[in-house]
């Protein structure tokens, strides 16, 4: 019998596949279907950091618009201060799936600055999240922000958020930096105890009929699987941290590469998010059993860094070398 | 002690004890009653217990009446039952009261007593509703403060357990309804103790039950009824006693004793003044000052007023006295007396007090202001040898000469009171902000305190104005703060200084706070001459802020209350400053504590940086302003304009004298143009180059300001440098008309929809439009002459514009324009297009609400006239009757034309044949044909000008109703759906040609966002706190089942053509028709600016189907139903959670908002797919013809 367990930020996980943050734990009985279906794990949708701003004050503008203006109209909504605006409706999520699934959940935080918000990982702990992932999921638009600038920010914000909690963190990062080494490295000095790789970011498009920018959701696919899988590949053995692949996981073969490369984990939302079913869970876990048996490998622990930078024959394979050598190797046809 | 003092207003003091003591609320929203049911509603809605321990169910009528018959049968069932109004609805609850009353049935009526509609509505205090139901075998009990209302409130519910005869419990609309004041709270166990209920069992005993059945309610005949309606004559001679007794338990309880008449003043008082309500507080604290003095003075405060208890009255009243003037805050018309004047002179007849003279007088209408000084007047004229009887106070009469000079010299503050007045922008939190300072000052600190708010009638830029007042005594003064006392005045806008007289409430050496853009060394010279004379001359302590830049900082935005506090407790030093600030810090933890930390967040940082931008500024010796303060309106303006309606908008009102008015109610139109508000921090800027003449900005504006005209180019002679044209695309006019859109700088609101709607896109920058927004200031004159100089090119000539594409139905002139409506308002750009397109001959009957409040709230009114002076002749008559007020306009035209038509038979002879018959037989359905009837009418006019014959003058009177008339019905969801339906469904019914328009906002807006039979399921409304559990009516659907009323759903925002042809279609139609209309409003909770596609969503959505019924197909042998949006295309989800009052039902309940939406989404799918089929039936004979 092969065993699939891993461990991922100190948890002992069943199997290597986990539950990308994604609508899908929106749901609790989506969430129990995941179980069953096999997932070892589930990172919870994200509680982001503008939204809790947002609806705080979005919350306030429209309550007290038109308010004390009219003498036939005090106010225009209802308040009675019954309308809550607070994290309440994500922190009971957290707990109703601690109570529904026996899998460990993970919670999961957007943001980007420090600040009050950041309140909200101890809540996600003290309603029982196993872990929080924290996602950073920031685009430089101002010119006078340096990248050193940048990532000094987004480093103590990791500071400041295991200072708050005691539950272990996951930090998901960006592709978009000038070294990840050096960038992993401090975040996991910080206080990471696992890095996430990679935050997808959705690209805006042009309608050029209605001259506006459109914005819209593209699943991943397995061809998405490629930037991770070179950067926990390089990242394997170097950096004092879990290492958990996420985009472009989709089948069997996908999950074996990313623990070959050295990831703890996959993490999986895409290949779920087309049809909504969870039988591909089940599928995948089947085949990844599968070809683990029909190549002999007892246990996902064997093949864990197996093809990482430090363990390939060609480590340039993952460099700039390798770079020069798919360019060579392209031909112009006759 | 502490615990149980609070400040609140009248409204919740009332409801604090109704609720508690109830177990069924009927309710429906009415000024100023409304906030009784909404705090009943919340406080059901979160599960608060009443004295027994359950929570009193809470529900919404159709209308007062509604209320009136569900509190009855209620109450007949066994229930302690209650319910609130004023006004209009209280008249509506008449026919109920009487047989309330009539089976000796324990209730009690909270009333925040209003002024009646007369020759104008009202929505302010007087005790004209409370008076009109003093026949019903109601007993009244009068509260004349906020505590009395509190406390009335409970023993009014003891007394009429007890004596069986129902109460009203008034108190005078927001002077008392409204004024907040520090209280003593009533705890459970007080109540307790007041209340049998051994009493509570009786009344639950007498109630019908099949257990123990009886009949009541039984119809009688001459034989018995008038024995049986004496029958009940011992109850009514036992209430005064069971109240007296009741008050008198209510003394040992709580240690505050009244009587059924409380005497006040010199214990040998010669002349007394009677009054009831909130003007005895004035009254009896003149008395007081006077009697203080030597002055043989007293007042008699009436607390119950029927039973009138002659007895207790005769105890009550001095017997030294040997005057007496009865105030009564109403008007009788006709009558030898008010009720009150008249009862007290009875009861000194049958009291046999003779030799008192008994004078009577009229005060405080619709909350007149009522003064010391009035008092004084009214005691001084006693004193005289031939007082004046039916005298009125508070005004000027100078047609009928009843009203007393008063000297306002004459003041009675008190020692150690500070008062303070806040200047404020509706939108900018000035009144929530000192509602929250005075909250501080009367429950933190040992002073007593008040504050009351008065508000303008706008609903966009609203001048606010805050009166607080506190000191170490009660404050018992219900009304305003005087000129020269105040201790504080505070200027939270900028701007107010070009256009208002703030600083003459200001006494010596007072403090005035200025909100100013400019720094403290340049502020001096941007103040008006007017002010700087004041501050030197008054010596005040001048202090500024840069509110706008520390909102700005920290992200407030428009908000200066935080900022605007915080000084205010920094200068007036009422709490030491480090005090202060943690107060205002815990109030706004806990007032803003549900809605998250960003809120808190950037409320700290406007405290925090507020003082640090606090100045004092040193006062300059001399005036250095060379600005003058703006006039109201300007010397253009016609005579009335100037004289009468230009000293309204001063905030002159109060002087005007009684011979300045019209007699019935009937003002000229068109004069919002002379009220020039420049309210608009920025306006739209029209970019000739890329402009593609569409006239998409001129439909959408909500108020009328940006328009566009064709015109000969050679009329661009002498046009202004900067005024803007350019060649005109129309193709009816091309060559030689040029073409320009023109915005009224000074009168926009800055709502954006006009850039939103614009579908030019710059091509080298798309964010550009052919409208762009810009700021004010640097346009205002520029762009005002422009606009005197775009208004003076002619308007083209109706009958040459073909008004069925939008570009050039908008070329017809507004006839109504610059309304008061909210910026944005989803409602007004469907009236706007109703005057454009029929406004020269249309009579329009409005319901009352937010229509009729922009539409025809003093002092301007938005309905204009044209060129030639014909313009929609409007009126308003109640908001529950307006169908049929509207259907008897067409009974009137229906009848004119016809008996003109019989007399112009008789004239053919004078008149010519053919005259005579092209008159009679006129194609009048473009406005050629209209055009041509009107030249024709003229000339039979002209014609018959200088007959003397009795039917020819009676033909030259009525020949205007040869002229096509369109009659317009217009109003709310609150009318048409609720209160009004009724006879809106009657007036569908009669076949007559009348339009009628509902301006659907899902909600009561101008009552502040009650839920109607039109809100949807799902959205949040008040009365639906937890979401409205049912789906929306179907109005239109109803309307359709006639087969011969033209319907038509439109939303402009989604596609204004369709409106545009719906409109034009439903008043061709020869009988009654029906234009549903979206109209996105403030209680929706988003950006208006957004509206046009939060229009689009709430159709592709499925909620807000378009469709066109018209009649005429079927009599064509076609389906008359033309749906005319797509089958949905996104979830309802989609479009309602870009509103708050959806999304907020998620953050109260996260299950039932799912439940609900989920609900809503089916009724979008059964509506749609009723719809299709409904399209898709047969009609005719198969073949399209008609059978």
């Amino acid at each position: 019998m092969t065993d699939l367990s891993t461990t991922y930020l100190g948890l002992n996980l069943k199997n290597p596949l986990v539950a990308s943050a994604s609508p899908l734990s929106k749901k609790i009985d989506k969430a129990r279907k995941l179980e069953e279906a096999g997932v070892s794990a589930i990172v919870m949708y994200s509680l982001f950091e503008e939204q809790i701003i947002h609806e705080s004050l979005e919350m306030e503008h429209y309550l007290s618009r038109g308010k004390d203006s009219f003498p036939e109209a005090l106010s225009y909504l209802p308040d009675g201060g019954l309308y809550a605006v607070s994290p309440e409706k994500y922190l009971n999520q957290v707990t109703g799936l601690k109570k529904a699934l026996d899998i460990p959940v993970i919670g999961s935080l957007n943001g980007v600055s420090k600040g009050g918000w950041t309140n909200y990982a101890r809540k996600i702990e003290d309603v029982g999240a196993d872990a929080l992932e924290l996602n950073m999921y920031y685009l430089a638009t101002n010119p006078d922000s340096t990248s050193a600038d940048i990532e000094n920010m987004q480093v103590e914000l990791v500071a400041e958020i295991k200072s708050a909690i005691t539950i272990p963190l996951a930090v998901k990062i960006s592709p978009f930096v000038t070294s990840i080494p050096n960038f992993a490295k401090r975040l996991a000095e910080a206080g990471a105890d696992g890095l996430v790789l990679f935050n997808r970011f959705y690209q805006p498009d042009f309608d050029l009929e209605e001259l506006e920018v459109i914005h819209s959701l593209d699943l991943s696919t397995s061809a998405d699987l490629r930037l991770p899988l070179r950067w926990i590949s390089i990242l394997h053995g170097k950096v004092n941290a879990d290492l958990a692949l996420t985009s472009g996981v989709h089948t069997s073969r996908d999950v074996l590469k990313s623990v070959m490369a050295g990831a703890q984990v996959t993490m999986i939302a895409s290949e779920l998010l087309w049809d909504g079913s969870t039988k591909r869970v089940n599928e995948i876990l089947e085949h990844t059993n599968t070809w683990m048996e029909e190549h002999d490998y007892t246990s996902i622990k064997q093949m864990l860094g197996s093809m990482s930078q430090k363990s390939v024959k060609d480590p340039a394979a993952f460099e700039r070398a390798n770079y020069m050598k798919v360019l060579n190797s392209f031909r112009e046809l006759p | 002690m502490k615990e149980s003092v609070i400040m609140i207003d009248g409204n919740e003091a009332t409801a604090s004890v109704a609720h508690r003591l109830s177990e069924v609320i009927a309710i429906y929203p009415i000024t100023p009653s409304s906030g009784m049911g909404e705090f009943s509603d919340e406080w059901s809605a979160k599960g608060k217990k009443n004295l027994w321990g359950t929570t009193p169910l809470v529900i919404e009528m159709q209308s007062e009446g509604g209320a009136a018959g569900a509190v009855h049968g209620a109450l007949q069932t066994g229930a302690l039952t209650t319910t609130f109004t004023a006004s209009q609805g209280l008249l509506l609850m008449i026919p109920n009261m009487y047989k309330i009353a009539g089976e000796l049935t324990s209730t009690v009526f909270h009333v925040a007593a209003r002024a009646i509609a007369a020759h104008a509505l009202s929505i302010y205090g007087d005790h004209q509703d409370v008076m009109a139901v003093r026949q019903t075998g109601w007993a009244l009990l009068s509260s004349g403060s906020v505590q009395e209302a509190h406390d009335f409130a409970a023993i009014a519910q003891a007394a009429t357990l007890k004596a069986r005869v129902p109460f009203i419990h008034f108190f005078d609309g927001f002077r008392t309804s409204h004024e907040v004041n520090k209280i003593f709270q009533l705890t459970d166990e007080e109540l307790r103790s007041l209340v049998d209920d051994d009493l509570v069992r009786a009344h639950r005993a007498r109630a019908l039950s099949p257990e123990h059945p009886v009949l009541r309610g039984s119809a009688q005949n001459p034989d018995v009824y008038f024995q049986m309606r004496e029958a009940v004559n011992p109850y009514y001679t036992a209430v005064p006693g069971i109240t007296q007794e009741a008050m008198d338990k209510f003394a040992q309880v709580t240690g505050r004793h009244y009587n059924l008449f409380d005497y006040f003043g010199h214990p040998e008082a010669e002349r007394v003044v009677v009054v009831m309500g909130s003007g005895g507080e004035t009254v009896v604290e003149t008395v007081k000052y006077l009697a203080a003095k030597g002055e043989k003075v007293g007042a008699v405060l009436v607390r119950l007023y029927r039973p009138f208890s002659l007895e207790n009255f005769n105890k009550a009243l001095p017997k030294s006295v040997k005057s007496i003037a009865v105030l009564d805050r109403t008007k009788e018309p006709g009558a030898s007396g008010e009720p009150l004047y008249l009862d007290i002179v009875n009861a000194l007849v049958e009291g046999n007090r003779p030799g008192i003279k008994t004078i009577g007088g009229r005060y405080g209408l619709s909350s007149k202001e009522f003064t010391p000084a009035m008092v004084k007047a009214v005691l001084d004229e006693l004193g005289k040898l031939e007082p004046k009887t039916h005298f009125t106070v508070g005004i000027n009469d100078d047609v009928a000469h009843t009203s007393l000079d008063f000297d306002p010299a004459f003041m009675i503050e008190p020692e150690g009171v500070v008062s303070c007045v806040f200047f404020g922008l509706g939108a900018d939190g000035t009144v929530g902000a000192n509602k929250n300072s005075i909250k501080i000052i009367g429950e933190e600190t040992s002073n007593f305190a008040q504050g009351y708010f008065y508000y303008d009638s706008k609903k966009s830029g609203t001048v606010t104005m805050s009166h607080l007042r506190f000191g170490p005594q009660p404050i018992r003064a219900p009304y305003l703060i005087e000129l020269n006392q105040a201790n504080f005045v505070a200027c939270h806008q900028f701007s107010f200084l070009e256009r208002v007289n703030m600083l003459k409430y200001a006494k010596t050496g007072a403090t005035f706070l200025l909100n100013s853009l400019y720094g403290p060394d340049e502020v001096w010279d941007n103040l008006p001459v007017e002010v700087q004379k004041d501050i030197i001359e008054k010596k005040l302590k001048f202090y500024v802020i840069n509110g706008y830049e520390v909102a700005e900082k920290t992200g407030m935005g428009g908000r200066m209350n935080t900022i605007m506090q915080t000084a205010f407790f920094a200068i007036s030093g009422i709490l030491p400053r480090e005090a202060a600030i943690a107060e205002i810090k815990h109030s706004i933890e806990k007032t803003y504590g549900k809605r998250g930390e960003a809120v808190i967040k950037k409320n700290f940082e406007a405290v925090d940086a507020t003082i640090a931008n606090l100045h004092e500024i040193k006062v300059p010796a001399g005036i250095t302003s060379k600005t003058k303060r703006r006039q109201s309106v300007p010397n253009e303006a016609p005579e009335f304009v100037r004289n009468v309606l230009g000293e309204i908008i001063g905030a002159n009102g109060d002087n005007i004298p009684v011979s300045a008015f019209p007699v019935d109610g009937t003002f000229p139109t068109g004069t919002t143009q002379w009220e020039k508000r420049n309210i608009a921090l920025e306006i739209p800027v029209w970019d000739e180059n890329i402009c593609i003449q569409c006239g998409k900005c001129v439909m959408v504006c909500p108020h009328a300001v940006i328009r566009h005209k064709v015109y000969d180019e050679k009329l661009l002679a002498g046009a202004p440098e900067t005024f803007k044209h350019m060649t005109s695309k129309f193709k009816e006019f091309s060559q030689g008309f040029a073409y320009t859109v023109q915005v009224a700088p000074e009168d926009c609101t800055s709502c954006t929809l006009c850039v939103e709607v614009c579908p030019v896109k710059d091509k080298t920058q798309v964010g550009r439009k052919a409208i762009n927004m810009a700021p004010q200031p640097a346009l205002r004159e520029t762009e005002a002459r422009n606009w005197d100089f775009f208004m003076e090119i002619p308007d083209l000539d109706r009958k040459l514009i073909n008004p069925s594409t939008i570009k050039n139905s908008q070329l017809l002139r507004p006839l109504f324009e610059f309304s008061g409506a909210c910026a944005g308002c989803g409602e007004t750009p469907y009236v706007k297009l109703v005057s454009q397109l029929f406004g020269d001959r249309a009579i329009i009957a409005n319901a009352t609400g937010c229509s009729s409040i922009y539409g025809g709230n003093l002092p301007t009114t938005p309905w204009a006239v044209n060129a030639d002076g014909r313009g929609p002749a409007w009126s308003n008559s109640l908001f529950e009757d307006n169908a049929e007020f509207g259907l008897g306009m067409r009974l009137t035209v229906d009848k004119q034309n016809e008996y003109a038509r019989e007399l112009l038979v008789s004239f053919e002879k004078e008149l010519g044949k053919e005259l005579v018959n092209e008159i009679l037989n006129a194609d009048q359905s473009n406005e050629t044909g209209i055009g041509a009837q009107r030249d024709r009418v003229a000339q039979l006019k002209n014609n018959l000008a200088k007959s003397s014959d009795t039917r020819a003058k009676d033909l030259v009177s009525l020949v205007d109703s040869l002229v096509k008339k369109s009659v317009w019905i217009i109003g709310g969801d609150g009318w048409a759906y609720d209160i009004g339906y009724g006879g809106l469904d009657h007036v569908l019914a009669s076949g007559r040609n009348v339009n009628i328009l509902v301006l659907d906002t899902e909600v009561y807006s101008n009552t502040g966002g009650q839920a109607s039979k039109s809100t949807p399921r799902a959205a949040v409304a008040k009365f639906a706190m937890g979401g409205k559990g049912l789906p929306k009516k179907d109005l239109g659907l109803i309307a359709m089942s006639y087969g011969y009323v033209y319907v038509a759903r439109v939303a402009m925002g989604a596609n204004d053509q369709q409106t545009l042809r719906a409109l034009l279609e439903a008043e061709s139609y020869d009988g009654p028709s029906l234009i549903i209309a979206y109209s996105p409003c403030i209680a929706h909770g988003y950006d208006l600016a957004r509206s046009l596609d939060q229009a689009k969503l709430a159709v592709q959505s499925g909620h807000w189907p378009m469709y066109r019924y018209d009649p005429r197909l079927a009599e064509q042998g076609q389906n008359p139903l033309i749906i005319e949006s797509k089958e949905p295309s996104i979830p309802i989800s989609q479009y309602a959670y870009n509103e708050t009052r959806y999304k907020m039902l998620t953050q109260l309940d996260e299950a039932r908002a799912e439940e609900l939406m989920h609900a809503a989404q089916h009724d979008a799918k059964s509506r749609w797919t009723l719809y299709q089929q409904m399209a898709a039936m047969h009609y005719g004979n198969g073949n399209g013809k008609k059978e």
